[in-house]
């Protein structure tokens, strides 16, 4: 049996999550920069809009996820998710410098899992503060003052955890392709991801060497 | 079924780490904001990249009640003063301007905790502008209100005539901008900013205090930076 060229990936409901929950990401990002800091607010103008776009992609944030988590449709979605929430002793491995070498990735890297445990988390801590924010009045001033703390400062978390995750992926254009089209080369699994390239395949993502053919007599 | 790997449930700590930070972020984000702001603030205000003044320490934040900044240019402005004066008066903002100009240099503080440290505000004591419509005896206290009618505050008439209460029209050496109330507003020095009412366009002579826009919120009428509303900034003024 000859191995696939292609494996796939991430289907399309895990896609649709991705991008859906990634513009959704970037519209908060940008809004609450403009919200946030004087001299680009004065610019954009139009706070209300700005504001109102923020707060419905606030809302509407957790909905890709939750939807494609939902039905029968979301099968591998829940699968690589319980795999994200997991490091196993080769994550271990890989995240000490002096052994990573050594480490056989599953389907995700350790700092893919630690992104997307950080980023989920700092969903659910964004939307409670923002309900704070948002409809103030029925909170304490203390509460509000706390909420403005934290929604502030895990903001900054996640500027800087979404620079670092696209900086990554466009380092890496084959795990692009994978979350873009679904579908990575065998080569990019069996080096980068071997057990789980064996999982998928039933081949062993190390080929034995075969041994180097004799040269024949007489040539020069 | 080989026996699964050692493994961490690396996803749950995670989001039991964002859990705990955050509750308490927001139990005791206002003693760890007023300490930032204290310590932290007045360092950043010295960066001379100015990419820490990015952080969230010793920053303006814009809140309004209403769902719009209020706009209106330095030509449409108007600052109204009536109630309990000898002559209602109607001043332009080149009327306004033309009073004996202010300048004051000072921390400015927010009940929900920011601070931004050393602002520097230029406009015309407040007295001033009641002394050109003549404060009738019986009056005891002004009360503000915003261009929209949405806000207004109050302040008793010993504060209102204190030499650090003026109506402001410059915010660190430019024009105040829409979103810091511009044309004009009240700045109230040693208080809260909630006291400083933005987009001011009516000053009215009362006989007493009556509560504003968050005193019927449950803020305080007196609100002393520092000795107000349970909170125990350094004072202002």
């Amino acid at each position: 049996m000859t191995p696939p060229a292609e494996l796939e990936r991430f289907d399309r409901v895990e896609r649709l999550a991705h991008w859906t929950t990634a513009v959704l990401f970037g519209v908060l990002l940008l809004t609450g920069a403009a919200l946030y800091a004087g001299p680009v607010s004065t610019l954009v103008g139009q706070r209300e809009l700005v504001r109102m776009l923020h707060v419905s992609a606030g809302v509407a944030l957790p909905v890709p996820l939750l939807v494609g988590l939902a039905g029968r449709w979301g099968r591998r979605l829940r699968r690589d998710l319980r795999e994200l929430g997991r490091l196993d002793d080769d994550d271990r491995r890989w995240l000490r410098r002096s052994t990573r070498a050594g480490a056989r990735l599953a389907k995700f890297n350790p700092g893919q899992k630690l992104n997307a445990a950080f980023l989920g988390s700092a969903m659910v801590v964004m939307l409670g503060t923002g309900i704070v924010l948002k409809w103030f009045s029925l909170f304490s001033l203390d509460t509000r003052t706390g909420a403005t703390f934290v929604h502030d400062w895990v903001a900054l978390g996640i500027w800087i955890a979404v620079a670092g995750h696209i900086a990554l992926a466009l380092r890496d254009s084959e795990a692009l392709r994978g979350m873009r089209r679904g579908f990575v080369s065998a080569r990019w699994a069996r080096t980068m991801r071997p057990r789980w390239y064996e999982a998928e395949t039933g081949e062993p993502a190390e080929r034995l060497r075969a041994p180097e053919p004799a040269a024949p007599a007489g040539s020069s | 079924m080989e026996p699964e790997a050692r493994q961490t449930a690396i996803g749950r700590r995670v989001f039991l780490g964002m859990a705990a930070f955050a509750a308490t972020g927001v139990v005791f984000g206002t003693q760890i904001q007023g300490w930032l702001e204290r310590n932290v603030g007045p360092v950043l205000a010295r960066d001379p990249t100015g990419l820490l003044a990015l952080l969230p320490i010793g920053r303006f934040r814009i809140y309004t009640v209403t769902s719009d900044l209020p706009s209106r240019s330095r030509a449409e402005y108007r600052l109204h003063v009536r109630g309990l004066v000898e002559r209602e008066t109607v001043l332009t903002f080149d009327e306004l301007t033309a009073l004996p100009r202010t300048r004051l240099r000072r921390d400015f503080q927010c009940v929900t905790g920011w601070r931004v440290p050393d602002v520097e505000w230029a406009g015309v004591r407040l007295s001033e502008v009641l002394d050109r419509a003549g404060v009738k005896p019986e009056a005891g206290a002004v009360r503000f209100v915003s261009f929209d009618g949405a806000y207004s505050e109050s302040l008793t008439l010993a504060q209102a005539r204190r030499h650090d209460v003026l109506v402001a029209y410059e915010l660190q050496g430019s024009p105040l901008s829409s979103e810091h109330g511009g044309p004009a507003r009240l700045y109230v020095a040693p208080m809260y900013g909630y006291k400083s009412c933005k987009w001011l366009d009516t000053i009215e002579l009362t006989a007493q205090v009556e509560p504003g826009y968050w005193e019927h919120r449950g803020y305080d009428v007196d609100g002393w930076v520092g000795h107000s509303n349970h909170r125990s900034d350094d004072t202002t003024s």
